[in-house]
């Protein structure tokens, strides 16, 4: 059900481009006036998604205890998958981030043979990097467009980028690769029965939206070209605060724009954050040192203590008078 | 907020990202190319037309220029009839250099600006300007 309603829903957000664009001929609201509200709304929304979560506090540590831990001198800690100082855990995240360790210790679990058995599954780690840095790559080489004077390291990673010369203009790898982990991570959530039962509207439409986002790139860049000087002068336009109407660039354009704006605008309110939150996950960014330091929850409220001193202080000389010894004369 | 400068930072670093392509865009947006058609060849034609009409070779000329290559090199078929009819040796340096003679002016103008990097030229020999 959630399938077909996020389908529809990004299948729906082509036709209002196309509509608005080659019907319409609102040129300046789909190029200019949405794109710029969308970034506003996705910094924005972005900055204040992670201030809630930074002033949600995080009373105890919490991290996922994958190893080891610091003990005695004589049992080796695991400083990594355990981290007890502030370098384990940067060590950590960077692994975390770069490398989805946690990603790639993911199992799964099979009847075989009438038994429950247990095994590794790398398959959605590799295409969930895969596809993590294909994006990167994707979106970084996209700066040849917004940078009037291309950058010497753009253009090297756009040549490696189309390094085996293959299709005019050449074949960008990483659009195959993009195009491909976009496809695993969706029938991943419709072939296997378990994910799809538990697979929701949020979970597709953004795969829907990306694998929008890239097809209608890759038509533009291989099979319905558009003039891309002109393109490249209205994105200028667009970053210099002078937007123009462009109504000479093509209407696919304007559509790969506004899933682009769509995406951004879902993204603060969506599972997308994990983009932000990774970084925020008190899982993985504590150092495990309960042991070590005392951790005192911040909003404990102020509670009126009477120590034993205090209360021989009161009471020293009834206590004397009936006999009780005291700690102070 | 708990943490607050490691957040901050990482908030700033992230906004600073975001809004780079502004920050170096500021003043900017004046340079758009205009690839120049200035040459004595050009300037002799009654009508002046490309091979196909302006607006398809701005988005084709890089997938007919790949047709005339496969279709030299590995058909030796080199007779291009355009849409109006009119044939024309199919040769980068005999037929579009012919013309467009000034490489530098006309060719490195948008390549450059959008970071294309064609290879018609490691086989070709770069033409003279100037001449």
């Amino acid at each position: 059900m959630g399938m077909y309603a996020a389908f529809l829903a990004v299948a729906g957000l082509i036709v209002l481009a196309f509509l608005g664009v080659q019907a319409a001929g609102l040129h300046f609201l789909f190029g200019a006036l949405i794109p710029y509200v969308a970034f506003l709304v996705f910094v924005g929304g972005f900055a204040y998604r992670v201030y809630l979560w930074g002033t949600s506090p995080v009373p105890f540590r919490i991290p996922t205890t994958a190893g080891q831990m610091q003990s005695f001198d004589w049992i080796k800690p695991n400083r990594f998958d355990n981290p007890s100082n502030g370098f384990g855990v940067v060590v950590r995240m960077i692994l975390e981030v770069l490398c989805f360790r946690s990603l790639f210790r993911n199992t799964k679990s099979e009847i075989h043979e009438g038994r429950l058995v247990h095994g590794s599954e790398k398959m959605l780690w590799l295409f969930a990097i895969l596809f993590h840095y294909a994006f990167l790559v994707v979106f970084i080489r996209h700066f040849r467009l917004f940078l009037e004077n291309v950058p010497g390291l753009i253009l090297i990673i756009e040549s490696l980028d189309g390094f085996f010369q293959f299709g005019v203009p050449f074949v960008y790898l990483t659009d195959i690769m993009l195009v491909a982990g976009v496809l695993f991570l969706l029938a991943r959530r419709i072939v296997l029965p378990q994910i799809r039962y538990i697979s929701m509207m949020a979970d597709y439409f953004p795969l829907f939206l990306i694998l929008g986002i890239a097809l209608t790139g890759i038509l533009m860049r291989y099979f319905i070209r558009v003039d891309i000087t002109a393109a490249k002068a209205f994105v200028i336009g667009l970053v210099s605060l002078k937007p123009v109407s462009a109504p000479e660039i093509g209407v696919i354009f304007y559509i790969h724009l506004f899933l682009i704006s769509s995406l951004l605008v879902y993204f603060p309110f969506s599972k997308l954050m994990h983009m932000g939150g990774v970084f925020m996950s008190p899982t993985r960014n504590l150092a495990n040192n309960s042991r070590m330091v005392r951790h005192i929850n911040p909003w404990n409220p102020e509670v009126h203590v009477h120590t034993y001193a205090e209360y021989e202080e009161e009471f020293r000389d009834k206590m004397k008078q009936v006999g009780i010894p005291v700690e102070k004369e | 907020m708990y943490n607050g400068g490691k957040i901050l930072l990482g908030l700033i670093i992230f906004i600073g990202l975001m809004a780079s392509p502004f920050i170096f865009g500021l003043g900017k947006g004046d340079a758009k190319p205009t690839p120049s058609i200035d040459t004595p060849e050009i300037k002799a034609m009654a009508k002046k037309q490309c091979v196909e009409p302006k607006e398809v070779m701005k988005t084709e000329h890089m997938k007919m220029l790949n047709d005339w290559r496969d279709s030299v090199v590995r058909d030796g078929k080199r007779l291009y009839k355009a849409t109006d009819g009119k044939e024309y040796n199919m040769s980068l340096q005999n037929t579009c250099m012919k013309c467009h003679s000034n490489k530098t002016k006309f060719c490195d103008k948008c390549h450059t600006y959008v970071g294309a990097q064609p290879y018609c030229w490691d086989c070709h020999l770069t033409p003279k300007e100037g001449v």
